[in-house]
């Protein structure tokens, strides 16, 4: 076998292997994290602190009966859950999460999966691919609350793509390069990027709720809103399927955020070594910051109330988007000017 | 052994084929344009395995300019039709025949 | 190696505009015009163009596909009634004339060869090179790419904008509808059911009547 393909699967079963694990643990910090901001216990029955809750989650996901509504277009109703993990899992391909290893023969091996020019470009094309999967889940469920809330979903996702491909766009104009290993290498060597582009960083960070349909901005399947959403009619472990889709996007696109504003793998000032060890160590930074991120992610979301449809679009259009592309201008001006 | 660039040209003469044969015999507005998009695709293939062969990008920016054209046609069409559904209730193309004889 | 993976993507792109052109369903016919884009868009990186491959994905197959959906959940277009007849011959014919084109095709390359090409390097593949070239020699082109698509969003919200009063001025007499007497309303909004009191009226109103 062509060693490039050998290595190149050796390092995606790295990254599967860390975003796997993210919804089941996902599922625990959030129940305790938001019962420890609502002052009450939270699952403390299974297992010490309640550990083993994602064990007990999948279990019922597991044994719950599964129903297809009769009048459903099957094909497309079956699809949907499997359709929403397909930009779950390619789009961190582009990630780096180490230094370039140096074997004993002399050969560079760069800890990305995918090491193309168009980085970033190739991210955020597959995270557009995830409306699909919520438009089929809504039209084949027949059922009015279904198809709006797929509808909401989707109209919110492609209005946030702008602002965050805007703000995605103002980082890689001072590096000069989409591929993401150079976008931590500039990092290295000048501030981390949120620091300049702090309002980038802002419009990416409220574009990142929108994008994986988090609160606040989480109408489309906001329990109390439009029953259930695009997944009102998924029980079981079609549920979990949507489940695991949208916390394993949340870590993909945390993992975008740290690499493009917060340095990636790296720390300010020490410097890996090319070997086994300091992969290891890249790979455990990179890890802590998504977990970081993340905690973000799950404070805001017990913190605030819900935006209503035409405030979220408002939001997304008339207030984002000339936000980043005000950012936009001044990281290029400053680029021109020599401070970046 | 590498694939011969007149195999990509022959598969993209078949889509343009396939695009034609839609657009021509499709009742539906939408599956007309859906046909269009296609033999706009095949377009594109052509323009990109000649770049390979002549080894010259601008077959690759040229499908650049090709894109953003097809992106500004469909949402115009778009538009057009549901313009016309308001007035007719209907986008069957053999419906829109108030200019005929 | 690269025979294998050109074939699969290029009968997963002829079967599924295949899927395109004749469902009659069209969900499915979108839904199939997604797939042919992301088998094109391999196709794309398989010749050397990795960037007009993720441009591909990007732009067609995430946006103005998305576009098409949106716009048949809109309108609810429903599924092709079978046509009554007439469409056998029209079909035969059309299958024979694409038969005749992919045959004389077929013999202009076979007669003509391939030149071999030489294989892809770092530098063929490299995006700053097309940037380059893209901002130096094609840069008129560009802009005026981009004043087309700045027209293209002005001309869409034109057209689809629900008609006002200053739109029906030039109107005179009844616009011809389809079936019987429709009542002159957006078919894009719903009709105010006679029976139950509109939102808009406060139920006070109807106690102190």
């Amino acid at each position: 076998m062509n060693p490039e393909v050998v290595s190149a699967i050796l390092k995606y079963g790295v990254m599967f292997a860390v975003f796997i694990n993210v919804a089941p643990i996902m599922n625990w910090v959030e129940r305790r994290v938001c019962a420890f901001i609502q002052d009450r216990p939270g699952p403390n029955r299974v297992g010490p602190l309640g550990l083993f809750q994602p064990l007990a989650d999948a279990a019922k996901f597991m044994f719950k009966e599964d129903v297809t509504p009769s009048a459903a277009d099957k094909p497309l109703y079956l699809m949907a859950p499997a359709l929403a993990l397909f930009p779950a899992f390619t789009t961190f391909v582009v990630i780096p999460f180490g230094p370039d290893l140096i074997t004993a023969a002399g050969r560079r091996i760069p800890l990305m999966v995918a090491n193309v020019d168009t980085g970033v470009l190739l991210f955020l094309a597959l995270s557009s691919l995830s409306v699909y999967s919520l438009v089929m889940a809504g039209y084949a469920s027949n059922n009015k609350f279904s198809l709006l809330g797929s509808i909401r979903a989707s109209a919110q996702l492609i209005s946030y793509e702008l602002a965050l491909t805007l703000a995605v766009l103002a980082v890689i104009i001072p590096v000069g390069s989409f591929n993401l290993a150079d976008v931590v290498a500039y990092q290295q060597t000048h501030l981390w990027s949120f620091i300049p582009q702090i309002i980038g960083f802002l419009v990416f960070l409220i574009a990142s709720f929108a994008e994986t349909n988090r609160l606040p901005f989480d109408l489309p399947e906001a329990e109390s809103e439009l029953v259930a959403g695009f997944h009102t009619e998924y029980g079981s472990m079609r549920f979990a399927l949507f489940f695991q889709a949208e916390y394993t996007n949340m870590a993909a696109l945390s993992a975008l955020g740290v690499t493009l504003y917060f340095g990636g793998w790296t720390l300010p000032g020490i410097d890996f070594p090319n070997n086994w060890l300091g992969a290891a160590l890249g790979l455990a930074t990179l890890v802590g910051k998504i977990i970081f991120c993340m905690m973000v992610f799950v404070w805001i979301r017990w913190t605030f109330p819900r935006f209503r449809y035409d405030q979220l679009m408002r939001l997304g259009w008339k207030v984002l988007l000339p936000l980043a592309i005000f950012n936009l201008i001044l990281v290029a001006a400053m680029t021109l000017a020599g401070w970046l | 052994m590498s694939v011969p660039i007149s195999w990509y040209l022959l598969l993209a003469a078949a889509l343009f084929a396939i695009g034609t044969i839609g657009a021509l015999t499709r009742r539906n507005g939408i599956s007309i344009f859906l046909s269009i998009e296609l033999m706009l695709n095949a377009a594109n293939l052509t323009l990109v395995a000649y770049a390979r062969q002549m080894d010259d990008r601008t077959g690759q920016l040229i499908v650049f300019f090709v894109m953003a054209v097809a992106a500004a046609e469909a949402a115009v069409g778009l538009a057009l039709f549901i313009a016309v559904f308001r007035q007719r209730h209907t986008i069957d193309v053999n419906r829109m025949n108030l200019m005929r004889w | 190696m690269e025979t294998l993976i050109f074939a699969l993507f290029a009968a997963l792109a002829l079967g599924s505009s295949i899927v395109v052109v004749t469902h009659k369903s069209p969900i499915y016919a979108t839904l199939s015009l997604v797939l042919t884009l992301f088998a094109v868009a391999a196709l794309f990186v398989l010749l050397g163009a990795p960037f007009v491959g993720a441009l591909q994905i990007l732009v067609y197959a995430g946006a103005i596909v998305v576009l098409f959906l949106f716009v048949i959940m809109l309108l609810n277009v429903q599924k092709e009634e079978t046509a009554h007849g007439s469409r056998g011959p029209q079909l035969w014919t059309a299958i024979v004339g694409a038969v005749v084109f992919l045959g004389m095709m077929g013999l202009v390359f076979w007669r003509s060869g391939s030149p071999a090409v030489p294989p892809l390097t770092a530098e063929s593949v490299s995006l700053k090179a097309l940037a380059r070239e893209l901002f130096s020699t094609y840069l008129l082109p560009f802009e005026i790419v981009g004043l087309l698509l700045l027209v293209a969003v002005i001309g869409a919200t034109v057209a689809a904008r629900r008609p006002d009063a200053l739109d029906r001025i030039g109107e005179g007499g009844e616009p011809e509808y389809l079936s019987g007497d429709e009542p002159r309303t957006d078919p894009l909004k719903s009709l105010p059911d006679p029976h139950r009191p509109s939102v808009a009226e406060p139920a006070y109103k109807e106690a102190t009547s």
